[in-house]
């Protein structure tokens, strides 16, 4: 289908010019746009709109008073977690700034769009084969990455324009707005490169994407770490190492540096000439990392499903465990003594002591850095739960399910990775996260079952997106990728919690609400009994379901 | 002797789409059968219903005695299936593949296993990924023969084969079938249907049109003939069996059963004959001619269909 619309323009393809390496990259464009007509316009308008109308307009209602403000912007720089979060606030006198503030997440969300763009158009096409019909059309080497590059740039340049005219239009100045968006853009176009320099070494998309985004949560967790090292004093190095840190420091409606833009253009430049040349060096469907001779004879633990489902999902469990594990290895470094580092001021010393004091402070550390956690925890599990979804549409499903393979035995293959994977994920991060914090304060024994508490209390949160994940594979499965798009509306309900001002009912949708913040706040079991059994209960709708349909 | 396959009045629909309208098929168990159709005539749906992977909308289907949908697990233990387009898992290798695929059914014979990689010039080492769609055909089809299955589901499986490897996956049919493996073999390829298959049945628009021995169906198997002639041999439709007559300058062409294909050539002989092309009809000219293909479908000009 999309072929045929590209077969048109190929006709009048240019002649009498010379053929470059970027010939055909119009024509590649514009079936790239044409393929992402609905989730380009989709990510564009998410990532804009809101920042106008709900992030400023709802901190302006909040925070109406110049002391309110200042309150608010000194409660932000003297926690920890929320530095670390979405980093340092700027501006003590503008209830605007302090809206964008909490925006910050906005640098990294943009990222995972582009990535995911790029890879798309790339990899993605490299792996399919379809690439490799379309390089022997009239096209130059380079005008397929050139193409995907150029429709993650205008999305994204596209997402900052709309985002500061949504910003102007709830009544703040041009110039800031524009600062705003244009660091948003600029974020997003510099992971897009990222992208393509991934694209580059791996033959397989998926850890293409592993890849760009392990480089998204290392620059998100340098700046993390940076911001709150410097508290609100000079940027520290480590925020400079990270392109949301830039984006931070562009400092929108707090000075408008816009020098700083000139970072993100130097680093898209460098990296998109660096994919340029490995592109150059390889052969079409190649990656950099050689593929090696495998086993002429399969071992006996590749018996059967649960064999096989070890085989291909147990790359992507330890990836997950390493880099949430060194997540956990972070926070747990940087909690102990938070609370002190914070300053002698007497306003700041005042906003400590009614957050709980230093122990406090720490202990609201812990909860948000495992609450994020729990949500990249749910990102693991979905995926882990989709690969049944692309086992069946590759008719791999077919093929195992023609063997003497049970339906919902070959499900719960792939299931327990998503049920059984987060519990390692997120106590291999609990664990680590506890000892280095424990070791930093001389009380292990005291602050790892607190630390581990706070991050398996996440579990029936990560299982109710597994059990929705698997109903719409059951009931839908044409559309079982949806279940990123309520991934998606989880992580805004998240973020938007923290927006005063937000209905309730609107926030009692995140499960993430509802579950017991440890260590600060007792354990509860109510909700947790209520989230699982919500989740058994999807599960098992989805698998019945499953069982009674047709394959694809 | 029992069958192995025994489907009645068999309907699957799709939404509006009829892909199957009242199949039947009859299997025999030991006998290779061939399961003939044009592109979208329902193979593959039928192979996927009595599969278990698809759910019938209504109709009987009984493979090995048992359902295919309810007991489709324990089915599967006596079944190996080759897919026309085999999509297999990128990170394992060739020989990994093979193992898996045959201990999910009901295990390999290990030296049988040896041997057809060896016939089909495997390398099993090399990762699927690195195959080409033939490689992976062979994976599936090495598989499949050196497991221990009683039924063999081979749909289209030479259709990435090279004519080399195709003549060695009709050994390997043959052999199933010497050891008392019964093979249903859909395909559109007329002669390798003929090379192998005791018995077949035709579909078209998820019926069936006929079924029967090759024997029986003696008249399908006409062979179009394109002679140029350097005298006349007169009027060849007093030869029983010569059908579709047409001269044009000094080219005949027309279409013969194979019992009168010795008389014609005979005749044409006696006239003299410069040159002569003699090939088997595709099946598509077969259904055209026989079961009338344009019934009930828009009238469809007879080049079109050839391509």
């Amino acid at each position: 289908m999309t072929t045929a619309t590209f077969a048109g323009p190929v006709g009048r393809a240019e002649t009498g010019r010379g053929a470059s390496e970027f010939t055909g990259t119009w024509r590649l464009l514009r079936l790239y746009l044409r393929r992402d007509r609905i989730v380009l316009p989709l990510w564009v308008i998410l990532l804009s709109l809101p920042l106008g109308s709900v992030y400023v307009k709802a901190t302006q209602k909040v925070y109406d008073t110049p002391e309110q403000i200042r309150s608010f912007v000194h409660s932000v720089n003297a926690s920890p977690a929320q530095l670390a979060m979405y980093g340092p606030a700027y501006n003590e006198t503008s209830g605007a700034a302090a809206g964008l503030w909490k925006a910050g997440m906005f640098f990294t969300i943009i990222g995972i769009a582009t990535i995911l763009t790029v890879i798309r158009h790339t990899r993605a096409e490299e792996e399919t084969g379809r690439e490799e019909l379309l390089a022997s059309t009239r096209l130059g080497r380079l005008a397929n990455l050139t193409a995907a590059m150029l429709v993650a740039c205008i999305g994204a340049l596209a997402t900052g324009l709309l985002g500061a005219l949504s910003i102007e239009g709830a009544g703040v100045d041009g110039p800031g707005a524009l600062a705003f968006g244009l660091a948003m853009a600029g974020s997003g176009i510099v992971f897009a490169a990222v992208a393509a320099v991934a694209a580059q070494l791996s033959a397989s998309a998926r850890t293409t994407r592993g890849i760009a985004f392990v480089v998204l949560a290392v620059t998100y967790m340098l700046r993390a770490i940076g911001d709150v090292r410097a508290v609100n004093g000079p940027a520290d190095p480590l925020s400079w190492l990270s392109p949301q840190g830039w984006s931070i420091q562009v400092r929108a409606l707090s000075g408008d540096h816009w020098w700083v833009l000139l970072l993100h253009v130097a680093a898209t430049i460098v990296l998109t000439a660096a994919a340029y040349a490995l592109l150059r060096r390889r052969d079409v469907g190649a990656g950099l990392i050689a593929e090696r001779p495998g086993a002429p004879a399969a071992s006996e633990s590749l018996a059967g499903p649960f064999g096989l489902a070890w085989r291909l999902q147990r790359g992507t469990l330890v990836a997950w465990t390493v880099g949430l594990g060194l997540y956990g290895l972070v926070i747990g470094s940087i909690i102990h003594g938070v609370g002190n580092e914070i300053g002698n001021s007497k306003s700041v010393q005042d906003i400590v002591t009614r957050m709980g004091g230093a122990a406090g402070l720490e202990d609201a550390f812990v909860t948000t850095g495992y609450q994020m956690l729990g949500l990249a925890a749910a990102a693991y599990s979905i995926s882990a739960v989709l690969r049944l979804n692309s086992e069946e549409s590759a008719d791999r499903a077919e093929i195992v399910l023609t063997g003497a393979v049970g339906r919902i035995r070959w499900a719960v293959s792939h299931l327990l990775f998503a049920l059984l994977g987060p519990i390692v994920v997120l106590g291999v991060s609990g664990l680590l996260g506890g000892l280095a914090y424990g070791v930093a304060s001389h009380d292990v024994s005291g602050k790892l079952p607190r630390v581990l508490g706070a991050a398996l209390v996440q579990l029936p949160a990560v299982w109710l997106f597994a059990g929705a994940a698997v109903l719409l594979f059951g009931l839908l499965p044409r559309w079982a990728s949806l279940a990123w798009g309520v991934f998606t509306a989880g992580m805004a309900l998240y973020l938007l919690g923290s927006i005063a001002g937000m209905p309730q009912w609107v926030l009692d949708i995140d499960p993430y609400s509802h579950l017991p913040k440890l260590p600060s706040a007792p354990f509860a079991a109510t909700p947790v009994v209520v989230l699982v059994v919500i989740a058994a209960v999807t599960l098992g709708i989805g698998l019945g379901a499953f069982r009674r349909r047709d394959l694809r | 002797m029992s069958s192995a396959i025994v489907v009645r009045e068999l309907h699957k629909h799709f939404g509006q789409v009829r892909a199957l309208d009242g199949l039947d098929l009859d299997v025999a168990e030991g006998e290779v059968h061939g399961f003939l159709g044009p592109n979208g005539a329902g193979k593959s749906t039928t192979i996927r219903i009595l599969l278990g992977i698809l759910v019938r909308t209504s109709g009987d289907a009984e493979v090995l005695g048992r359902d295919p949908w309810a007991d489709a697990v324990a089915l599967h233990r006596d079944i190996a299936y080759v897919p026309g387009d085999v999509t297999l898992w990128p990170s394992l290798s060739g020989g990994e593949t093979i193992d898996l695929l045959a201990r999910m059914r009901g295990g390999l014979d290990v030296t049988r296993r040896a041997e057809l990689i060896e016939r089909f010039e495997l390398d099993p080492r090399k990762k699927v990924r690195t195959y080409s769609k033939g490689n992976r055909q062979k994976v599936a089809l090495v598989s499949a023969f050196s497991s221990d299955s009683r039924l063999l589901l081979l749909d289209e499986p030479t259709s990435g084969l090279d004519p080399l490897m195709e003549q060695v996956f009709r050994e390997c049919a043959r052999e199933a079938a010497g050891r008392g493996v019964t093979v249903l073999l859909s395909s559109h390829i007329l002669s390798e249907v003929e090379a192998l298959c005791d018995r077949v049945t035709i579909i078209r628009a998820g019926k069936t049109v006929e079924s029967g021995s090759l024997a029986q169906m003696r008249h399908l198997s006409r062979t179009s003939i394109r002679a140029e002639l350097i005298g006349d041999p007169g009027d060849l439709s007093r030869i029983a069996g010569v059908e579709d007559i047409s001269v044009e300058n000094h080219t005949l062409r027309c279409q013969v059963d194979s019992d009168h294909l010795g008389e014609l050539i005979r005749v044409l002989g006696d006239a003299g004959v410069r040159s002569l092309v003699s090939q088997p009809p595709t099946l598509e000219e077969l259904f055209l001619r026989h079961y009338s293909l344009t019934q009930g479908l828009r009238p469809r000009d007879p080049q079109v269909v050839r391509r």
